[in-house]
């Protein structure tokens, strides 16, 4: 049916739903946990991490890489999950929101979003959450650790958020890197030196 | 307290010290969104659960011949297929206007409408099975635009008594002829206002599970369960007593989940068909051509004005293009006049308008319902005329304030009116007095204002029954347990109810346990729709927590023999108002006062004024509220005069909501309406083919082809701003408290949409002198604008000025 809506295959062609489709065993660390799982080969990392292991944290806003609701991390980086091949993931480490906490503590990220109210109906923000880390975890790293709030939306500007303005996850996710930046230079600085302020990290 | 996420959202931080209304604090369900734990309908999943998917139509209208499901019947793996015939009865969210049925069965009105679906083991034998539904279709005419369908003797709705008109509403207040006689200055106009959607990030689930006992339960990322939960009775021959309806948390609605969709009719069948729970997920595609979004507005308004600046006279006609069904539709047409003769004071005024059915998805409720669209309109005339009458845009608004405790032309009581207080936060805020007319040519300000309403007074079918009720629980261990048909669409009202409630009975937000939306479980509030549930809601779970407040007081005050008067509670403790010292556990209290009165349990509901709130005529209740929120916008803009790119740097946005409960969601609220205002204006488009083009340019009527596809139906295509297209929102909080609200609270979240794109529009003009009266803002017209200005200006002789602003 030409213009149809329909989903699957657009060819026209009634596509084979019943074959038997093959099934691969993907073994990698999942938030940190040694895991092995069967899924049909063509499913995605989004398909595996909702369905087959029940993490339902991770979203799934379009199923087509447009929203960035169904981030997680992959050895680290920011990656669209519903873009992924669940194989993909073989021998790799998958992190997601569930795995965001450390040690039964709250991610600063996780604390700062709930207090500063950077979640309204929450679907955006596990996928928020996971972009934001992986960038923290660069810039605790980084040479030169500058960054200015369009620095954090251009982190960001693979999430959509239809709720909030993106202002108060601006505001979060700024917070955090601060915080994280102040630490940083405390442990960089020589006892009782102050920084001088060419060596400011942070635009005022 | 643990040292978690959900303690510190939890905490509350300035505000008055004891008190939790109007402290800084989180939601109190932020810990589950932050780990991902917060169940969204679709992370929601049965034993034997099936999927279901549905056959949509590519035609825009087309008569259903015939449908054969044999086929799909056939395929391994698919229990169950139905269509339209087995769901006839006719429905429409308004009682008035049913003229939807949840499988269309005897024609398809849009490309998408559902006419069957399907329950399979899996998503993906359900939509293949959908491929093999053959329905035999009569192509009609596709009437893709309001004149189209005006025309045409072709009836989109057979039985519909006006042609293709769904409702036309003419009112006239006042002589308008004669103040426009008697105008120093008439500024006429055509207004253009396109569509655009919610776009939810969380696309429309529903569930459907009928139990042993033949109980139907439906989960659905619904707005309105009360409203779904009675026409799915009506819809599927049930009574209502046999349906539960539970809203699990919804991942976004903004007027996009605010009625009962063809998912949730036919997940409920197919799982009674079939008897196991059956799961049907819209895909990114389906959100959209669900729709139900801003209707696009052709807009003819005349305003006069006296040489000082006041509105002598409005008079408003305007073209709704309703979409294929009425949804909303009759509310929007009202809406689109009753709710603009406010903030100002109009002279006389009078406005026609008339909805028409077109062969699109059907148009309803988004964000500011009804009346965004002429507010856009009015607001940018105000501007024309401050230029005209050399008069500053504020000081012009000023001028026609219509003040507190008034009343408007079309007889609407406003209580509280802090609109003139908003008007100086964003003057003084954006630097206004300095900076307007000062800004080096491409950049400019504008400004807006506009009023909404918290909920309106009648519920949407007759009733007398209250519009919300709460149920309150004390328990031994100091925990208070609320009982709410509250809908949380990400709004935050559970956050607001357990505010009020932690704040009244002394005890800390995270000792309040919200339950809400569940037909079985809560009593009945009508949904979040209207801006009503922190008036409505809110005011009845006061009434409840006051009722227990009392009692804790009384026992605590026989304990220490003095009076309940005496007693405050607050800061997890009672104690003596004139001796702090004295004070005993909040939990002792309830202990104290379970053993003097029995079992705590209290109930609170609330229902609208019924004297003296509208106007006696004919129409009269709609856009009839009890509190009425105020707001005014400054925009500043910089605009490519290359490109004709415009980029707005800032928007400052006074809201007058009466009493910011929550002030941290105040703001999110204010920021969230802003972006959603600002990114329709300018980028975001929901637009349909219009009829007979094809892509040769030339015209084949009818036939298959593309007459009324979406053009614009993922997230890649439908252009919503990211982080990187929005400019610094300052969301500003003006309390004007209103007697009528709790604590004096009125709604925050749909008015702060609204003068944001006329201020938008008028930024445009002070920064390059280009008048945007069609929406949406497009770099093409920005540069058309900017070529008619030089054409202009070269056949004046005359050189262009540096900047417009000031010069007239
Ligand atoms: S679900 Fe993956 S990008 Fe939208
Ligand atoms: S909080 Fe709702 S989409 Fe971001």
């Amino acid at each position: 049916m030409p213009g149809a809506p329909h989903h699957g295959n657009r060819d026209g062609a009634p596509l084979d739903a019943t074959r038997a489709r093959r099934i691969a065993i993907v073994r990698f660390h999942l938030n940190g946990e040694p895991t092995a799982v069967a899924v049909p080969v063509h499913w995605t990392l989004l398909e595996l991490v909702r369905y087959t292991v029940g993490l339902t944290g991770t979203k799934q806003g379009c199923d087509k890489g447009d929203c960035g609701t169904c981030t997680v991390r992959l050895d680290g980086d920011p990656v669209l999950s519903c873009l992924t091949l669940a194989v993909e993931a073989e021998g790799r480490a998958v992190e997601t929101v569930e795995g965001l906490g450390v040690g039964g503590e709250a991610h600063p990220l996780q604390d700062a979003f709930a207090r500063l109210g950077a979640a309204q109906c929450g679907f955006c923000t596990p996928g928020m959450l996971m972009s934001a880390s992986a960038w923290l975890d660069v810039l605790a790293l980084a040479d030169d650790p500058t960054f200015d709030r369009a620095t954090i939306a251009r982190v960001l500007g693979g999430n959509l958020c239809r709720c909030t303005g993106y202002t108060k996850i601006i505001d979060a996710v700024e917070a955090v890197a601060r915080e994280l930046l102040a630490r940083r230079e405390e442990s960089d600085a020589p006892v009782g030196a102050d920084a001088p302020d060419s060596q400011r990290a942070v635009a005022p | 307290m643990s040292a978690g996420v959900g303690g510190s959202a939890g905490q509350t931080v300035g505000g008055t010290p004891g008190r939790i209304v109007g402290g800084r604090h989180g939601k109190i369900d932020a810990i589950d969104a932050m780990v991902g734990a917060t169940k969204y309908t679709d992370d929601l999943s049965l034993p034997r659960m099936l999927h279901a998917k549905l056959v949509r139509s590519p035609y825009a209208h087309a008569r259903i011949v015939r449908i054969d499901t044999s086929r799909a019947e056939a395929l391994e793996g698919v229990h169950a297929v139905i269509t339209g015939a087995d769901m006839p009865e006719r429905y429409g969210v308004i009682p008035w206007t049913p003229d939807e049925q949840a499988l269309a069965a005897d024609k398809a009105r849009f490309v998408g409408d559902a006419v069957a679906a399907v329950a399979a083991v899996s998503e993906e034998v359900a939509a293949a099975a959908c491929q093999l539904v053959h329905v035999q279709w009569e192509v009609l005419p596709a009437l893709t635009t309001p004149a189209a369908a005006l025309a045409s003797p072709l009836r989109i709705h057979e039985a519909n008594k006006h042609g293709n008109v769904t409702k036309h509403v003419h009112l006239d207040f006042g002589d308008v002829d004669a103040g426009l006689r008697d105008a120093a200055l008439v500024v006429e106009g055509h207004y253009g206002f396109h569509g655009s959607t919610h776009a939810p990030l969380e696309p429309h689930c529903a569930i459907g599970w009928q139990d042993a006992a033949g109980l139907l339960t439906v989960w659905s990322s619904t707005q309105v369960p009360h409203y779904l939960h009675r026409e799915l009775a009506k819809v599927l021959g049930l009574p209502a007593h046999r349906i539960r309806v539970i809203q699990p948390a919804v991942g976004g609605a903004f007027g996009g989940k605010s009625e009962p969709f063809d998912l949730e009719f036919a997940a409920a069948l197919l799982a009674i068909r079939t008897g196991r729970p059956v799961k049907l997920l819209y895909t990114r595609e389906e959100v959209f051509l669900a729709h139900r979004g801003r209707h696009p507005f052709d807009m003819h308004y005349r305003t006069g004005f006296a040489a000082d600046g006041r509105i002598l006279a409005v008079d408003a006609k305007s073209v709704l293009d309703g979409g294929a069904y009425s949804s909303f539709g009759l509310v929007t047409t009202y809406y689109s006049g009753q709710l603009l003769a406010s903030p100002y004071v109009f002279g006389a005024y009078r406005f026609d308008s008339t909805r028409v059915y077109t062969n699109k998805p059907a148009c309803g409720p988004k964000r500011g319902h009804g009346s965004v669209q002429p507010r856009f309109a009015i607001e940018v005339q105000l501007d024309k005329a401050a230029r005209a009458l050399a008069i500053d845009p504020i000081e012009l608004r000023r001028r026609n304030f219509i003040g507190a405790d008034s009343r408007t032309i079309n007889g609407f009581h406003v209580g509280s009116n802090g609109f003139l207080e908003c008007l100086d936060k964003v003057e003084e805020a954006s630097g206004w007095r300095a900076r307007r007319g000062h800004l080096p040519r491409g950049r400019g300000l504008g400004v807006a204002g506009s009023t909404y309403i918290s909920g309106t007074n009648y519920c949407i079918y007759p009733s007398d029954l209250p519009q919300s009720g709460v149920q309150l629980c004390l328990d031994r261990s100091g925990r208070v347990r609320v009982f709410a048909g509250t809908s949380d669409i990400g709004q935050g009202s559970t956050t607001m109810l357990a505010t009020l409630v932690a704040d009244e009975l002394g005890v800390a937000l995270d000792d309040v346990r919200v339950l809400a939306a569940d037909t079985d479980l809560t009593p009945v509030d009508l949904g979040a729709y209207s801006s009503r549930i922190t008036l409505m809601a809110g005011n009845a779970a006061l009434v409840a927590a006051r009722d227990l407040s009392g009692k804790v007081k009384a026992a605590v005050a026989e304990k220490w023999q003095c009076a309940a008067r005496d007693i405050v509670l607050c800061d997890r403790r009672a104690q003596r108002l004139d001796d702090p010292a004295v004070h005993v556990s909040i939990q002792q209290a309830f202990q104290w006062a379970e053993a003097k009165f029995g079992t705590l349990g209290s109930v609170g509901s609330y229902d609208t004024p019924r004297q003296d709130v509208h106007g006696d005529y004919r129409g009269g209740t709609i856009g009839a509220s009890p509190a009425y929120s105020f707001t005014a916008h400054v925009v500043e803009v910089e605009v490519d005069e290359e490109t004709g790119d415009v980029r707005v740097l800032h928007c400052w946005c006074a809201h007058d909501c009466g009493k910011a409960l929550s002030p941290v969601l105040v703001e999110g609220q204010i920021e969230g309406s802003v972006y959603m205002g600002l990114a329709e204006a300018l980028l975001e488009h929901h637009e349909a083919m219009p009829s007979g083009l094809r892509d040769d340019g030339r015209r084949r009527d009818p036939g298959p082809g593309r007459d009324g596809l979406l053009m614009a139906s993922s997230l890649l295509d439908y252009r919503m701003p990211t982080a990187l297209d929005v400019g610094e929102f300052h969301a500003l909080i003006v309390e004007h408290p209103d007697p009528r609200g709790p604590h004096g609270a009125k709604e925050a979240g749909e008015g702060p949409l609204h003068s944001a794109i006329p201020a938008l529009c008028n930024a445009i003009f002070d920064a390059v002198g280009v008048r945007i009266d069609e929406l949406p803002v497009t770099p093409a017209k920005i540069l058309a604008g900017l070529r008619a200005q030089r054409a202009a200006a070269a056949n004046a002789h005359r050189p262009m000025p540096a900047t417009p602003t000031g010069s007239q």
